[in-house]
């Protein structure tokens, strides 16, 4: 426990608000990675996803890449990248946004494509039945009801992203892990757990803010006909209830 | 590829402790997530606590992970238990919920049929529900079990030798190939155990046909950081 409170010391102490490595700065730093690579992957993805969904081609290329991706180790995937780009201020930056644009496809590209498979085929055939262009089924009907797994799929990248940006201030690219690589061969624990508390915080104030986008953006219509988890009672209670009903009416 | 011919010792050294740091937190995490699974699965309460506890720890990213594990739990910042804990949390995570939606997935009729033959609910979870769940549970194992493979390599920056051990050895001597090789390997690995695991699952649920169990679907199960 006395570790915890060193850390809160760490992490409140005036010093931090200050200077150059001030975690106002740093945590700018990690949210402007996080979010640009994430919506150049977005743009790259999504309708990739969407043409992937609609038409049905090139779905096994989406399966197949959205597996094979999970096996990719991403901190070994910037260090690769660095060494092939270089290490200067700006290269370092694109070698690292090319890293985490790469590791944040997939969950996107998963998403958007999933979100539009998944709905119910009767539905587009009625759009399609009632002479919308294959457009309007894409913009009106698909992508309103594949909206909450796309969104989803942006979530998780958005959250591979920010894990993977403290990694990266191991070659020096700044970002909330730069305390946790600083305070490592020194020993200053109270520097690393402040740190790692702040970004587990980040991490899950970013997924909180992602969880409520996509309740937001179900359709109205959805969400009322949606089925609740109906399970209150085991299901020998209920098959001797419905037995008890079936008696009564016979 | 002079440095991979000269040095194949090594990266087959690193491998071979690579998978064995794999496999503890996937068998652990296994076993762990079964009765989770079912807790979550049977009672409603439970179910939101532990899926969202499963969630929250999983959102935590890797490093941060490992370096605030040891102030909670007393135990050593570089050591070997801390990400063999770390990694197994991590599985659980990912498993408890397949757990959970394999068992909700089981059809409840067989389940009343195999009660009233007769039965009792160990039996019947262990005979009836649990290799019905089966495939569901071996998606969710594979997913957990690549992504652990690919974890361990971050192991390497609180001195865990593994795969990772050639990321920062070339990034530092500035051996591209090194780097490469560790890629490769990590990826090498990580499908090899998964094509391990389908096997095995083919061979204790024979009855499972290979589209029911296909890779990469993409599953909620999944989301996630922890890169």
């Amino acid at each position: 426990m006395n570790l915890l409170i060193e850390a809160f010391q760490w992490l409140f102490s005036p010093e931090r608000f200050g200077g150059s490595n001030a975690i106002p700065l740093r945590l700018e730093e990690h949210l402007f990675y996080s979010f640009a690579s994430v919506a150049i992957a977005a743009l790259i993805a999504i309708p990739l996803g969407f043409f992937i969904g609609h038409t049905g081609k090139g779905r096994d290329f989406a399966v197949g890449i959205s597996g094979a991706a999970r096996a990719l180790p991403s901190f070994g995937l910037i260090l690769l990248l660095v060494l092939l780009i270089g290490v200067t201020s700006i290269q370092l930056q694109i070698a690292a946004i090319t890293a985490f644009v790469l590791l944040a496809i997939p969950s996107i590209l998963a998403g958007a494509y999933a979100g539009i498979e998944a709905v119910d085929r009767r539905v587009i055939d009625s759009a399609r039945a009632v002479g919308m262009t294959e457009w309007q089924i894409l913009w009106k009907v698909e992508v309103p009801l594949g909206l909450p797994l796309l969104i989803g799929g942006v979530r998780a990248a958005m959250l591979q992203v920010v894990a993977t940006a403290t990694l990266a201030a191991y070659v020096g690219l700044g970002g909330l892990g730069i305390y946790i690589f600083r305070g490592l061969p020194l020993g200053l624990y109270d520097e690393m757990l402040g740190s790692a508390l702040l970004i587990a915080a980040l991490a899950l104030v970013l997924d909180g803010i992602f969880a409520l986008i996509q309740q937001f953006v179900v359709p109205r219509g959805v969400s009322a006909g949606r089925a609740k988890d109906v399970r209150t009672s085991s299901p020998r209670r209920r098959a001797v209830a419905a037995t008890a009903a079936e008696q009564e009416r016979g | 590829m002079t440095w991979i011919l000269n040095n194949l010792d090594l990266i087959w050294e690193l491998t071979v402790e690579h998978v064995r740091l794999s496999i503890v937190p996937i068998v652990l995490g296994f076993l762990i997530s079964i009765p989770l699974g079912w807790f979550a699965y049977r009672f409603k309460l439970t179910r939101g606590i532990l899926l969202s506890l499963a969630g929250v720890l999983y959102t935590i990213p890797s490093l941060a992970l490992f370096v605030i594990l040891p102030s909670l739990l007393g135990i050593p910042f570089l050591s070997e238990l801390n990400i063999t804990i770390a990694l197994t949390l991590y599985a659980v995570a990912i498993m408890a919920r397949s757990v959970a939606d394999a068992l909700a997935s089981v059809d409840p009729a067989v389940r009343q049929s195999a009660t009233a033959v007769g039965f009792g609910g160990w039996r019947r979870f262990w005979t009836v529900d649990f290799p019905l769940a089966g495939p569901v549970v071996l998606a969710g194992l594979r997913v957990a079990a690549v992504s652990t493979v690919s974890l361990v390599t971050v192991g390497i920056l609180i001195g865990v030798d593994s795969l990772g051990y050639l990321f920062t050895n070339g990034f530092q001597r500035r051996i591209l190939e090194e780097i490469f090789a560790g890629v490769v390997m990590t990826v090498i690995v990580a499908l090899l155990i998964d094509r391990a695991l389908v096997l095995l699952g083919r061979l204790l649920m024979p009855w499972t046909t290979v589209k029911k169990i296909k890779a990469g679907q993409p599953q909620p199960v999944t989301q996630g950081a922890a890169a």
